[in-house]
């Protein structure tokens, strides 16, 4: 279910044409805010597995990322506003992909590209795996495949910059809305490395196991 | 696919395995046996490709064994459990190989066994990797400490008796095992 | 090829652990950088704890794992074909070689013949392969130099043209799953080998865009000429294959050596470089772009017509009790695999001998006495890739 992307109301459509007929160009400060948002995205450049191979080809010359705002990958978190999470997340690394979210200035979204950022993928019987990212942090975008064609990373993309245009800008802020500072803390939760597994094994207020009822 | 004659003759210790082509190598002479392979201008194996190891649980088989009269006796085999670590030993200078050298340890308790590291080091990374993953400690290695998994890990992913921490609570399509290990969480 | 006596001697190493004393009595220490896992130069999730005296770099560890998905013991507890998309995923650049290594040592195990123009493909898909790893690997390196992507974007835009055959044989861009036990899975579509002909035909002039651009730049050889140099006794020594270990001088390619596949049909040359150092490595991936494109030539010209798989029985695949090591040249370097059966569907060991692992146990040898910049560019000629150095 997309979000419509009109302007907020205040004006006649009728009348906002006629305006246009004119030269004259009447919209909301926010419509204007999230289109300088939405078609500005700075992606933080961090692959971490084969997913990474198709978004560089997405960032290459063919099927072109820069059209869409998004050419500047940066290297630093604290540059960046959307993390792209290409690839498995282990065990291992994730207290590195909680870090890196937490560095990330808002407002900050996060894609969870490929089967293995969704869910764990292909190796989900691994000791080692983490079986989606989103047990930590919140996901906005889910792109399946394994890995998505470069296409399908940039449908995704264009989902993101609807939702993206949809955000309001009066009202609550993002921080009060985002289920991983449902405790008031200023950051998502960091796993630590425990003897078995890590602890704790995911984010209560991120994920919560959907409740099944199958007969055994 | 090399002459087992002259390495047999100068270590006698060894046992050659006919099966796999392989030469079984006590622990103690391990490292002197892998230094004359590399040395001796004969064989120069002066390459250690692949080393590998391998969790052989106790295994239990009952034969049928044909008796010259006819009948049929049955006996059970007890195969006791041990780890083994493999080595594909290549020679660069000759273009030969590969030659397989196993160890073996005594029981599946307290697994050790000598390192090539000295030797070959090549070796290194992957000894490392069999000690993390395997808990297999190998005697003589400059730096054995855990490589693929993180430094407070206490278990031994690989071995065939490792339990993988449940983390199953949500599988859309389970089945056979995956399915044994969701069901603890329907109720819930 | 020059003898190991004729080398030029490795930089002086300075000792471990001390404090330096700079002309005015001022004491400094060590400074710890851990560089990475994420990192734009490090080529996936893999993390450099570096020891710097200045920039000078006098201690360094390479910590990986974090890409550590147990693809071994996934494949213990599934059948042996079930386990080919999983080997797709080791180098994530390359699925077809990882594939063939995969199918070879299965085929070794219970000895199953595969067809002649099974051969042809198999031989054309994995020098297509080692053409679009080489030319991205170079393009990566030179991105490591400061290149900003430039060269970058021109060996993607060649690697589209790869990935689009790949596409059309087996279904997939990067994921191939095309080989099978025996042989391939499909024949390949019509027209697809006068497409790749084309390709093929169009490749040298690329590769002499490519050359024109970069084997002389002033930057690039004055930046990694004496730069990491890997010593031959070493190199041997520590395992070393694939192009690093031909870079120190040493002939052993694994197509030549042990003759696998159709190998001994083809005529091409294993060029080998005399230094050791990074230059040596990039310029040799240059070189054996050009081997395989003769090798494609030769393979296009006498592909035979016939079956594309041999007789295997898919259901209830049960080889016989043993053990088998087959390997491949991989374009990284000598992939692996070692397999232990015990008469049932499912492997008992399934081992990969990963090539990027192996060549990183010299990177420190490489690294020490070199600036922290020169690190970056000795790890981006070893050539890796994380999902086979932790599979």
């Amino acid at each position: 279910m997309t979000p419509p992307e009109t302007p907020a109301p205040g004006i006649d459509e009728g009348l906002r044409s006629e305006l246009q007929k004119a030269g004259v160009f009447v919209t909301s400060l926010e419509f204007l805010y999230n289109w300088g948002r939405k078609n500005s995205i700075w992606p933080l450049g961090f692959g971490i597995a084969c997913c990474a191979i198709e978004m560089i080809a997405t960032a290459a010359a063919r099927f072109d990322l820069s059209r869409f705002g998004a050419e500047v990958f940066r290297p630093s978190p604290r540059q960046a506003d959307l993390m792209i999470v290409a690839g498995t997340v282990t065990k291992k690394m994730a207290p590195q992909v909680v870090r890196l979210y937490n560095q990330m200035p808002e407002p900050k979204y996060v894609i969870a590209m490929g089967a293995c950022a969704i869910s764990g993928g292909p190796f989900k019987q691994g000791y080692n795996v983490l079986k989606g990212v989103d047990r930590y942090i919140p996901v906005d975008i889910h792109i399946p495949g394994c890995p998505p064609r470069p296409e399908a990373l940039l449908q995704g993309l264009m989902e993101l910059q609807k939702k993206i245009a949809a955000q309001r800008t009066l009202g609550p802020s993002e921080r009060q809305n985002n289920p991983a500072y449902a405790t008031g803390e200023r950051e998502a939760v960091i796993p630590q490395y425990g003897a078995h597994d890590l602890v704790p094994p995911y984010d209560k207020n991120v994920w919560h196991p959907p409740h099944l009822e199958r007969e055994s | 696919m090399s002459d087992p004659t002259p390495i047999l003759a100068r270590f006698p210790v060894i046992v050659h395995d006919t099966a796999t082509d392989a030469f079984i190598v006590p622990v103690a002479q391990a490292l002197e046996v892998a230094t004359w392979l590399r040395d001796d201008p004969a064989q120069a194996f002066d390459y250690a490709s692949n080393v590998t190891g391998i969790d052989y649980l106790p295994l239990e088989k009952k034969l049928k064994v044909k008796q010259p009269d006819g009948t049929e006796v049955e006996t059970v085999s007890n195969r006791p459990g041990y780890f083994e670590v493999v080595y594909h030993l290549y020679s660069m200078q000759r273009k030969a190989g590969p030659l397989i050298l196993k160890q073996r340890t005594e029981g599946r308790e307290n697994p050790l066994v000598a390192s090539l590291t000295p030797v070959y080091r090549g070796a290194e990374f992957q000894e490392r990797e069999i000690f993390d993953l395997f808990g297999i400690c190998f005697k003589g290695h400059p730096d054995l400490r855990r490589i693929l998994m993180w430094d407070e890990f206490e278990d031994f992913p690989m071995r065939k008796d490792y339990i993988s921490p449940d983390d199953y609570e949500y599988e859309p399509t389970p089945h056979d095992s995956v399915l044994a290990e969701a069901r603890k969480h329907y109720s819930k | 090829m020059n003898p190991a006596s004729t080398l030029p001697e490795s930089p002086v190493l300075p000792p471990r652990d001390y404090q330096v004393y700079s002309g005015d009595d001022l004491a400094t220490n060590v400074l710890e950088v851990a560089m990475g896992p994420q990192h734009p130069s490090t080529h996936g999730v893999f993390r450099m704890d570096v020891s710097l005296d200045g920039e000078t770099v006098v201690k360094l560890k390479p910590v990986f794992g974090y890409l550590h998905r147990n693809h071994e013991k996934i494949a213990e507890n599934v059948t042996y074909l079930s386990s080919m998309p999983y080997t797709d995923r080791l180098d994530y650049f390359c699925s077809m070689t990882n594939n063939w290594a995969y199918a070879m040592t299965v085929e070794k195990l219970t000895g199953i013949a595969v067809p002649e123009r099974a051969e042809y493909i198999r031989v054309i898909m994995a020098e297509l392969t080692r053409l679009q790893n080489h030319a991205s690997l170079v393009g990566f390196f030179v991105n490591d130099l400061g290149a900003s992507g430039t060269p970058l974007l021109y060996a993607m835009r060649e690697r589209e043209h790869i990935l689009d055959l790949f596409e059309w044989a087996s279904g997939a861009r990067m994921m191939c799953n095309y080989f099978r036990f025996g042989g391939c899975r499909n024949d390949l579509p019509p027209g697809w080998l006068q497409q790749c002909r084309k390709v093929v035909d169009a490749f040298p002039a690329f590769m002499d865009e490519f050359e024109k651009l970069l084997t002389e730049n002033e930057i690039i050889i004055s930046r990694t000429q004496k730069v990491g140099i890997l010593p031959r006794p070493l190199a041997i020594n520590a395992g070393i294959t694939g192009p690093m270990l031909r870079a120190s001088g040493v002939d052993y390619d694994i197509r030549k050596v042990d003759n696998y596949g159709i190998y001994n049909r083809f005529n091409f040359r294993v060029p080998l470089g005399e230094v050791g150092d990074c230059y040596d490595r990039f310029m040799l991936r240059l070189l054996e772009m050009h081997e395989s494109v003769s090798i494609l030539k030769q393979a296009l010209d006498s592909i035979p017509e016939g079956p594309v798989i041999g007789d295997v029985k898919a259901r209830n695949f049960r080889p016989k009790v043993g053990e088998a090591y087959g390997r491949i040249e991989a374009p990284k370097g000598e992939l692996g695999f070692f397999l232990v059966s015990d008469g049932s569907p499912k492997p008992y060991r399934y081992r990969v001998r990963p090539p990027s692992l192996i060549n990183l146990t010299v990177l420190e040898d490489m690294c020490l006495g070199h600036k922290i910049a020169d690190a970056v560019i000795i790890l981006g000629s070893v050539d890796i890739v994380l999902g086979e150095v932790d599979r």
